[in-house]
């Protein structure tokens, strides 16, 4: 069966846990479409793909109106740990991969992961503090020639 | 909806799955497979059998299971069933399209 989206471009620029989560979900059903998929990691998004921080990536407890709780609230000390512990529970529910894991299957099912020059210099990173399956380090005008056919599609998160 | 294979009629889903895994057979596999252009392999047979084994026991499938059968990787995987691995495989192993979105 053919479809009209050939290739989905994401950026992702968030550091929060269901903005990793929904980059993840979306760029692997992708690829289990038949749609080739590549990620761009860039400013806060570089969390998700460094060796050290990816394991503890955080549900954004503050200054999000639909975790239904006051602003107060979602700033005392723990308050993220607690609501990252409960969403993690309920995702391994669903069979979620951890963010380790779920890099592993979308490298594996040939989804390209990608770094952005100009944040790993800002962050002062290293190739080394990145991921091993990290496809490498590209400005935004090489990720942009990655859209090279009709049908693709960039999306921001 | 009716699928014709081998001058049988066969009752499938809108997508074009098998709405009877007992109705299964060799043939039928045959037949879907090079309908997506894929002539199975021994390893296909193998991965085609463990997707049924699973379904049997209620096992919902996911490309996260698959990393974990112990029987394919990943890789190897949309190397055998290009173009949508899980949703391919599936049609050709005669079980429902896969629910999950992971």
């Amino acid at each position: 069966m053919s479809t009209k989206v050939k290739k989905m471009l994401f950026i992702l620029s968030k550091g929060t846990i269901e903005n990793a989560y929904a980059a993840f979900v979306m760029a692997n059903g992708a690829r289990m479409e038949g749609i080739e998929s590549e990620i761009f990691f860039t400013f806060f998004g570089l969390e998700a793909i460094q060796k050290k921080k990816l394991e503890h990536l955080h549900v954004a407890t503050v200054g999000n109106p639909a975790m239904h709780m006051p602003t107060m609230l979602g700033g005392l000390p723990g308050m993220e740990a607690l609501a990252t512990k409960m969403m993690k529970k309920e995702m391994e529910k669903l069979d979620m991969p951890p963010i380790g894991e779920f890099l592993e299957i979308l490298s594996d099912s040939g989804c390209k992961l990608w770094a952005c020059k100009l944040a790993v210099d800002m962050f002062h990173l290293k190739r080394e503090d990145l991921i091993d399956e990290l496809d490498g380090i590209l400005t935004i005008g090489d990720f942009y020639n990655r859209a090279d056919q009709e049908g693709c599609q960039l999306l921001f998160i | 909806m009716d699928l014709n294979i081998t001058g049988i009629r066969l009752d499938v889903t809108e997508d074009g799955y098998l709405t009877d895994l007992s109705h299964w057979n060799k043939e039928i596999a045959l037949e879907i497979a090079k309908e997506n252009n894929i002539e199975l392999t021994d390893k296909h047979w193998e991965v085609l059998y463990w997707i049924q084994e699973q379904v049997k026991n209620d096992v919902a499938l996911s490309i996260r299971g698959i990393k974990k059968s112990g029987i394919i990787d990943i890789k190897e995987f949309y190397d055998l069933f290009p173009g949508g691995p899980l949703k391919i495989s599936t049609k050709i192993a005669g079980v429902p399209k896969p629910k999950s979105c992971i």
